[in-house]
């Protein structure tokens, strides 16, 4: 058994040097996956950008927006990167435990801010900001939510891949799989990186 | 010979080692706290470019090591820039439309 299964790892890894490029397809179409995320949230942001001053109704987002929490949830998805990066290397070092320890404390971070993330739409929902109160709200909350739903995917990948080593299900590369579930996640990350600049320090 | 062929084979995978990358989230941390403080200090003139220039620092500290593509293939380079670059073509494109064809 253990035996089949060293030989389709084998089988993987060499399949994996057989491409043209000399690239594994997984991480090439998931950077390919990455450049098409990035024309999405280019869209989103650009609709953001020109509708962010169209407050018809309901309050103005300086007067709403809490600026030390956004931060604090800024911050932790930021740290959640580099626990992801140091379960990335973790995984190339072989070491199975390192790798779900800090797959699971990514998870943790992740769920953290998405939570941050419920919690303050339901404060600006409170003071009047509803998806259709203006075209500010409209374009926010898809934008925001948008990300914050790319977040809980993220969180789900991650906990599904610690599933994953648990069970030894993987016959491919391990640190491939964990690298490739980290570039989504460093995806998620910096787009927040230009939402948290351009929606919440700059002033509509 | 093979010392140095495992090292190169090393540095391919790991790209830094995890001092570094607490050194490079330190860094990420501090221009954060940096960008907030815009918000409640007076910085002028200089407000706008310093975000965008802290904003922009961070995205490419973040993608280039974080992300590897500092020490991957340029092929993966050229297809997220390619994608990063058409999401900002996009954005010149909307804000020039609503911007000079509106009447």
């Amino acid at each position: 058994m253990a035996e089949t299964a060293t030989h389709t790892a084998d089988h993987a890894s060499e399949h994996a040097h057989e491409t043209s490029t000399g690239l594994t397809n997984n991480k090439l179409a998931m950077w390919l996956f990455l450049g098409s995320e990035c024309l999405l949230f280019g869209g989103l942001i650009s609709t953001y950008m020109l509708y962010r001053g169209r407050i018809s109704d309901g309050p103005h987002p300086m007067a709403i927006f809490d600026i030390p929490f956004t931060s604090v949830s800024s911050f932790v998805l930021l740290m959640s990167s580099l626990t992801m990066v140091l379960a990335v290397t973790s995984a190339q070092r072989g070491d199975d435990s390192r790798t779900n320890l800090w797959l699971t404390v990514t998870a943790v971070l992740g769920a953290t801010f998405v939570g941050g993330q419920i919690y303050e739409f339901t404060a600006f929902v409170r003071e009047g900001l509803g998806f259709s109160t203006s075209l500010f709200g409209s374009s926010f909350y898809t934008l925001t939510g948008f990300h914050g739903i790319h977040v809980t995917v993220g969180v789900l990948m991650l906990l599904s891949t610690v599933g994953i080593i648990r069970k030894n299900k993987i016959t491919g590369n391990k640190a491939e799989v964990v690298e490739i579930v980290g570039l989504y996640w460093h995806f998620v990350d910096v787009v927040w990186i230009i939402i948290f600049t351009l929606v919440y320090l700059i002033p509509s | 010979m093979s010392t140095s062929t495992e090292q190169q084979q090393s540095d391919h995978e790991h790209g830094m080692s995890d001092a570094g990358y607490i050194k490079i989230a330190l860094i990420l941390a501090a221009i954060t706290a940096l960008e907030v403080s815009t918000y409640y200090v007076d910085f002028g003139p200089l407000f706008m470019p310093s975000l965008m220039i802290m904003m922009v620092v961070k995205f490419v500290m973040v993608v280039s090591y974080f992300m590897h593509l500092k020490f991957d293939s340029k092929i993966f380079s050229f297809l997220f820039y390619t994608g990063l670059g058409l999401a900002l073509f996009v954005y010149i494109t909307a804000l020039a439309t609503f911007k000079f064809f509106i009447s």
